[in-house]
């Protein structure tokens, strides 16, 4: 008897009881269910909703390599005085097994984390509720650890994992149902619920926290926090490219975010108008604030100056832009749903995005919050735009009559 | 395989209109029915599934063991008298079937060796009235063929359509071939579009594929239209919305172009002959090819006859993708012109959901790769490839769904049963079948059709 029989055998016994979920979830990852069609069309195509976000998982995979190599390519940069700024993509000053090491150990407990209590909420649910468990925490709980600050403690995250699939998601019930992305709801409750953890200059390099104060300190601080201060930046257009900067763990590689993108874009997963949208709305904003400043109405005493002065297209590649616009912004569920509400959707997400990262300069990550917000009128949006086919058929009537 | 993004509408001339499809999915199978025409040997016994016939309640006018001639009524509808439905063949009548809450399953009739017609009588179409059609359609059970939108069911023989419909071209997967099967049959579809046209103030439009040579090709009283473009571009409904969608409150019928032959041998007879030429497809036939019979018919006489490939399969009266499952011993559906047979897929597959894909059909390209060879024909089973789930991924559905409506939320109206949402979204001018694609590819396996279906009847219930 095979494992597959022992499997089949075991899923029978379970049918109906309580913990059936809990062991039809284990048992679909290792095979596809027998399950053979009801009703309607009587053949299928190939992608479930395993497939789909398994394949926005491995978009986001080299994002989080690259964030282990940088978490310890960061403090190493400022510790270790043998170590000098990378230069170009395959500087070996970056892509060398001491980074690794320390970024390694860092980020796992993170996803180990992540997964782990999002997976054990979500299993809860759905055994007391008795549904399936449904996919939509595999791309989450891979998204909230490239989302966070490298030193988060890790209580922090238990208790923001929580609260996020539970109040994000599962009061709302369930995947499909909820209205804010889920991953952002958790980094919004750190962001709100220990703002001096999770904003300034500390956390978001390894080692700054604990040896603040100390004569041996490391800056922790982001491009953004600098350009919030209008302090220079010290980093070049092609390190913020790369994304040989500190930052959220995931979200500072401009150029494998790029790579993402384009994945999934061509296997037809995540959606070109929201990106390209959001990017565009973006744009139109740094360029009004360029205007802004080159029209003289703001001068450097302005403690907007930095962020409103810096090049509009920069705003692209620096903070965790690039990856809200293509990891989190997409997300099907909470995103508008049709596709000309997406272009409105995504142009307002960028525009937005700009307006609290120039604005807000005690927290510039203006990102998050566009996305949040824009989840929350999404369905408005969607609502003018399905009117508009509605008034069609309604002119169609009264030309009859008329 | 064929996916796109707009679609073109052509205006030549006012009447007529080209209609090109861009968005759709041609799903391409393998066991395609070759165009050979065998007689299937006699069936044994006939059988009529009153479920064929959506929301009518049958009362049955014979008792188990009572002769019947081809033609005469086996039941009638509950709620309309007139409305008969004949045996397709002569014969006893063994058996009324029953399930549960004593809902009548199927009628089955033991056939004579030789069929014994009953006798209507000719009808002149140059001097006949539309009261004269009608009640001959009614009493000689050709009314069930005339189907009406909104709602997708038979025609409310009280009212009058602003159009009539027939779709002459085949799109569905391994569909049959009109060109093939009504070859010859010229002069019953030219009877059968003359009456229709007499119950219509408006146009019948009759919609052929764009190259291929048609019996509709020279047939008067109709206007002609051709289309182009993957699947559903043969769905009628698919032509509704191209040509004349259906407003609130107005009414078209639709009719089978395999059905405009009983019903124009009929008028040009007097009999009614259930005589249909049908195709056997799928890639579990051994020899598929097309098969005359009649409606009704057990399948195993030409199932059996053209032999199978493996044990373990389902046989489909229809196409895969809006077909009823019936047993291998089962009987032909009263509107269907085709049999399908694939293999059953009711087994596991280790690491399924994660491992490349070469063997089945995606919209995506998830690590799937049908959209490397467009050409290529498939062997798909039933498995549902994925568990149900909530509604996740958007955008996808328009990309196979021609029609001007939101699929998504119309879906979601109908499950939500929000009348006025779904009255506002289109819901009068579709039917189940126009949301067979968009069922095929859904990635969280929501049973689109039954949705639809449910909604529709769930209006007629309450605005009727």
């Amino acid at each position: 008897m095979g494992l597959k029989q022992k499997l089949h055998t075991l899923k029978e016994k379970y049918r109906g009881k309580k913990m059936a979920p809990a062991f039809n979830a284990l048992h679909t990852f290792l095979y596809l269910p027998n399950e053979t069609t009801h009703s309607g069309s009587h053949v299928r195509a190939a992608d479930d909703l395993k497939r789909t976000m398994n394949t926005v998982i491995m978009a986001l995979i080299p994002c989080l390599i690259f964030g282990m190599f940088n978490a310890g390519y960061q403090t190493n940069l400022q510790t270790d005085p043998e170590i000098t700024q990378a230069m170009g993509l395959f500087s070996g000053e970056f892509w060398n097994w001491s980074n690794f090491v320390i970024g390694f150990w860092k980020v796992l407990p993170l996803v180990i984390v992540s997964y782990g209590v999002g997976l054990a909420v979500e299993f809860l649910f759905a055994v007391i509720k008795g549904h399936e468990v449904e996919e939509g925490y595999l791309v989450t709980g891979m998204l909230v650890p490239l989302i966070v600050p490298i030193d988060i403690p890790l209580w922090m995250l238990v208790v923001a994992v929580i609260f996020g699939v539970v109040i994000g998601k599962e009061v709302f019930g369930g995947t499909g149902m909820n209205i804010l992305n889920p991953a952002l709801t958790i980094r919004a409750f750190l962001f709100f619920a220990y703002p001096t953890w999770m904003s300034g200059d500390k956390v978001w390099v390894h080692g700054a926290v604990e040896t603040a104060g100390k004569p041996d300190a490391i800056s922790g601080e982001t491009i953004l926090g600098s350009l919030a201060q209008n302090n220079e930046i010290g980093y070049s257009v092609m390190d913020m490219f790369l994304g040989f900067i500190p930052g959220s763990v995931g979200e500072t590689s401009t150029l494998l975010i790029l790579l993402g993108a384009l994945f999934l874009i061509y296997t037809k997963i995540g959606s070109w108008r929201i990106m390209l949208s959001t990017v565009l709305g973006a744009l139109a904003m740094g360029l009004i604030f360029n205007g802004v400043v080159s029209a003289g109405w703001i001068d450097s005493s302005s403690k907007f100056f930095g962020l409103m002065n810096t090049e509009f297209w920069h705003h692209l590649i620096i903070g965790g832009f690039a990856f809200g616009a293509v990891y989190m912004a997409t997300d099907p569920v909470t995103a508008s749903q049709t596709n000309k509400g997406k272009w409105i959707y995504g142009f307002l997400i960028g525009f937005i995005s700009i307006l609290i990262r120039v604005f807000n300069p005690a927290y510039p990550e203006g990102v998050m919050l566009a996305i949040l917000l824009m989840n929350v009128f999404a369905p408005t949006i969607d609502h003018y735009v399905v009117q508009g086919n509605v008034k069609k058929r309604m002119k169609r009537i009264k030309v009859k009559t008329a | 395989m064929w996916l796109g993004k707009k679609d073109k509408c052509n205006t030549h001339y006012p009447m007529s209109k080209d209609i090109k499809i861009k968005k759709g999915l041609d799903i391409r199978l393998k066991g395609e029915a070759d165009k050979t025409l065998s007689n299937a040997p006699r069936s044994r016994t006939f059988a009529i599934r009153p479920s064929d016939f959506h929301l009518i309640t049958p009362k049955v006018v014979l008792k188990e063991g009572e002769k019947l001639q081809a033609g005469d009524p086996v039941f009638y509808s509950r709620e309309n008298k007139d409305l008969k439905f004949v045996s397709p063949v002569s014969g006893t009548l063994t058996a009324i079937e029953r399930g549960a809450k004593r809902v009548i399953e199927r009628i089955v009739i033991e056939a004579d060796q030789q069929d014994a017609f009953k006798e209507f009588g000719k009808i002149d179409l140059s001097t006949a009235d539309a009261e004269t059609i009608k009640s001959r359609f009614l009493e000689a059970g050709c009314w069930p063929f005339i189907k009406q939108r909104p709602y997708d069911v038979i025609a409310d023989a009280e009212t009058k359509p602003k159009a009539i419909f027939v779709s002459g071209y085949a799109s569905a997967p391994l569909a049959a071939d009109y060109d093939f099967t009504l070859k010859g049959k010229e002069a019953e579809l030219q009877a059968a579009v003359t009456a229709l046209s007499k119950l219509t103030d408006g146009d019948v439009h009759v919609s052929i594929g764009s190259s291929g040579t048609s019996s509709f090709d020279t047939l008067k009283d109709i206007t002609l239209h051709k289309v182009s473009g993957p699947h559903p571009s043969g769905n009628v409904g698919t032509q509704i919305g191209k040509i004349n969608p259906v407003n609130k409150g107005e009414t078209v019928w639709t009719v089978s172009a395999q059905d405009l032959v009983i019903i124009g041998e009929l008028l040009l007879t007097g009999k009614f002959n259930a005589e249909r030429i049908i195709a056997l497809a799928g890639s579990s036939v051994k020899n598929p090819k097309y098969y005359r019979t009649k409606i009704g018919a057990e399948v195993s006489t030409f199932v059996y006859d053209s032999g199978l490939d493996e044990d373990n399969v389902r046989v489909i009266s229809g196409n895969v993708l809006t077909g009823e499952k019936i047993s291998p011993k089962g009987h032909l559906g009263y509107y269907d012109n085709m049999v399908t047979v694939i293999p059953e897929g009711d087994d596991y597959e280790f690491f399924g959901w994660n491992k490349p894909v070469f063997d089945k059909i995606s919209p995506s390209r998830a690590l799937t790769f049908s959209w490397l060879f467009p050409k290529k024909k498939y062997e798909l089973d039933t498995n549902t490839n994925g568990e149900h789930r909530a509604f996740v991924l958007t955008g996808n559905y328009e990309n196979v769904f021609p029609l001007d409506i939101y699929p998504l939320q119309i879906l979601k109206a109908c499950m939500v049963q929000d009348l006025d949402e779904m009255e506002a979204l289109g819901m009068y001018e579709v039917a189940p079948e126009d949301f067979a694609l968009t069922e095929f590819i859904c990635v969280s396996k929501q049973p689109h059709q039954q949705i639809i279906r449910n909604g529709l009847d769930q209006m007629i219930k309450e605005i009727g």
